[in-house]
């Protein structure tokens, strides 16, 4: 990431010590962390961790309770509008207009920001094509499936052609094919040069998405660089998952030691993490291992947060 | 930016809360027949009460103490009813609910927009509603002979002045509301005003206690600032009426001005 920094050029955003507490809750506790101009940063965390509290902080929609936040080289506490009119938000939870059409829905927004009437339904029309709704630019928002939504969501966000995207989990919920649709979309900003911030608790969706990303669990940051980096940190080349019949994994204690660099046990199956999962199988068999189901993979991120937490991403 | 401070209205808010009005009457373009239920309350009210329950009380002493029609004399007084009504059930119900529960207030925050845009421009909104209603109300006051005074188009900023003293402190008490339940509150007071703020029969009939306990109320105010501007019967007591809800409008909006931002920006 260091090769990235360009001279000269100063982060989107800027945190240090960053904290929200609710009453005498802390849903963020003091974190760092930068983002550079052109990149997609992710927080990948589970339920809970503070993405969104995060989140809402950066999009001045949620003042900061301790440290320092500088977005766009402002302090969201004084200069809050401005840094939301050069800001594109996706909440968590989507807010579209639900008494409004579609291509209502992005004109009103446009309006919020200043734009003239003419210049918003110009660029609603273009970001309609571009979401791949133009056909439902006239009916109401309810009907829209979940997916559809989601994009009109994204082009909603885009009125303003934001110089940094925050995009808070944008495809919880949505089928795979609905998936692929957002994260083409997103890819395609990503090719444009706007710089994207998003959070998701799917350890694909950061591998796909993310340049580098920030691992958080309870608050804090915990771990932080590009997932290949982090994946040759925190883990190993493959792993090897071994699955046995009900109730044998118990009886198998200490059979494992020393198969691969570490060993795993989740409760329905153990990960034995080498950098050549297959002599690991090999070692397990001549051990007069038996599981029912064996399968050697690439070290994930969600092996990475397994590693840092000890626990799964989605419970 | 001195003259600014000096009135909280103005400070408080932006130009950007004009968006506001312009979203409520995108939506009321899919269903603008929402829009006439407010025009015929004050009007069944009127035909029913004023008619109806007119030819049985005969005259009643108006303002000034000459003798008028009871249908004269409480037309005027259901205009101002119907404003504070209005004004109420859009600054506490609805204010709540778009408060707590509906997602628009949370989308329009991610842009510069403020809570304190949202709030001047959903009063605005309210206003320009009630001023709709107003000039249907006069309409119907002229097409039924009610009308005895040029000074009657004045009673459209007089409704005006209403409407804002009610919503602004309806906003200003929704702001404190932490559930549903707060709201029978709410009723417990409108629905006294309502019924004995001189609206429906004049006040030499009460005792005194009671006559100057009314007489602090806010729709009392309100009911004689219409009564006296549709009638043509003016004196200097107008201005006690305009000074207590301009007051009362004011005194609310400083409160919501403080509380909005703590509610909206968590
Ligand atoms: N408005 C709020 N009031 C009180 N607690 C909150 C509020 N918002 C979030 N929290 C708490 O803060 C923690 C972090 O929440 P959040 O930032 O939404 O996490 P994530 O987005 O990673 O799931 C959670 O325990 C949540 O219950
Ligand atoms: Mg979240």
């Amino acid at each position: 990431m260091s090769e990235q920094r360009v001279a000269g050029t100063a982060p989107l955003i800027q945190a240090r010590g960053l904290t929200k507490r609710f009453g005498t809750f802390t849903a963020v506790d003091a974190v760092d962390f930068d983002v550079q101009p052109g990149e997609a940063f992710g927080f990948l965390g589970p339920n809970g961790a503070g993405k969104t509290s995060t989140m809402r902080m950066i999009g001045c929609t949620s003042p900061i309770s301790d440290g320092t936040l500088l977005v766009l080289g402002m302090d969201p506490r004084t200069e809050g509008a401005k840094i939301r009119g050069r800001l594109g938000v996706v909440p968590q939870q989507d807010t579209l207009d639900n008494e409004l059409t579609v291509r209502e829905n992005l004109i009103i927004y446009g309006r919020y920001f200043g734009f003239s009437r003419p210049e918003c339904a110009r660029r609603a029309d273009e970001l309609l094509e571009f979401v791949q709704l133009t056909d439902r630019g006239k009916d109401l928002v309810e009907p829209l499936s979940g997916g559809m939504k989601r994009r009109l969501t994204i082009a909603r966000s885009l009125i303003n052609e934001p110089d940094l995207m925050l995009l808070d989990e944008p495809t919880t919920g949505l089928d795979p094919q609905a998936r692929h649709l957002v994260w083409d979309r997103l890819y395609r900003l990503k090719q444009r040069g706007v710089t994207l911030v998003l959070t998701t608790h799917y350890m694909d969706e950061a591998e796909q998405l993310c340049d580098r990303l920030v691992v958080m669990d309870k608050a804090k940051i915990v771990a932080e660089g590009s997932p290949r980096q982090l994946i040759e940190r925190y883990s190993t080349r493959e792993v090897a998952e071994f699955r046995f019949p009900a109730g044998v994994q118990e009886t198998l204690d200490g059979q494992f030691e020393g198969l691969g660099s570490r060993i795993e046990k989740l409760p329905d199956r153990v990960l034995a993490y080498a950098d050549d999962g297959e002599a690991v199988v090999i070692a397990a068999r001549e051990r007069g291992l038996h599981p029912e189901t064996v399968l050697v993979r690439r070290s994930t991120l969600e092996d990475v947060f397994l590693r840092l937490t000890g626990r799964s991403l989605i419970e | 930016m001195t003259a600014l401070r000096i009135t909280p209205l103005f400070a408080f808010g932006s130009r950007r809360s004009l968006h506001m009005i312009e979203r409520n009457l995108l939506v009321y373009r899919h269903g603008w027949l929402m829009l006439l239920s407010g025009f015929f309350e004050p009007l069944f009210y009127l035909l029913s009460i004023g008619f109806g329950l007119g030819k049985l009380v005969g005259d009643v002493n108006g303002p000034g103490g000459q003798l008028i029609s009871y249908t004269l004399f409480v037309a005027p007084a259901l205009l101002a009813a119907s404003s504070m009504n209005g004004a109420i059930s859009e600054s506490t119900f609805n204010f709540f609910f778009k408060l707590n529960y509906d997602k628009t207030f949370a989308s329009i925050l991610t842009t510069p927009m403020s809570p304190a845009d949202i709030a001047l421009g959903e009063l605005g909104w309210a206003l320009m509603r009630g001023a709709l209603y107003t000039v249907g109300f006069i309409a119907v006051m002229f097409v039924l002979g009610l009308v005895r005074s040029p000074l009657i188009f004045l009673t459209l900023p007089g409704a005006l002045l209403i409407g804002f003293a009610f919503a602004a402190v309806g906003m200003a008490a929704t702001s404190f509301m932490r559930s549903w339940q707060d709201f029978d509150l709410i009723q417990l007071v409108i629905l006294p005003m309502f019924l004995f703020s001189g609206t429906f029969f004049p006040l030499d009939a009460m005792p005194d206690a009671v006559r100057l306990l009314i007489q602090l109320t806010p729709l009392y105010h309100g009911v004689e600032l219409l009564r006296e501007l549709s009638l043509g019967v003016v004196g200097p007591d107008i201005l006690v009426h305009v000074g207590y809800l301009a007051a009362m409008g004011l005194l609310g909006f400083t409160v919501v001005a403080g509380r909005l931002d703590k509610l909206l920006l968590k």
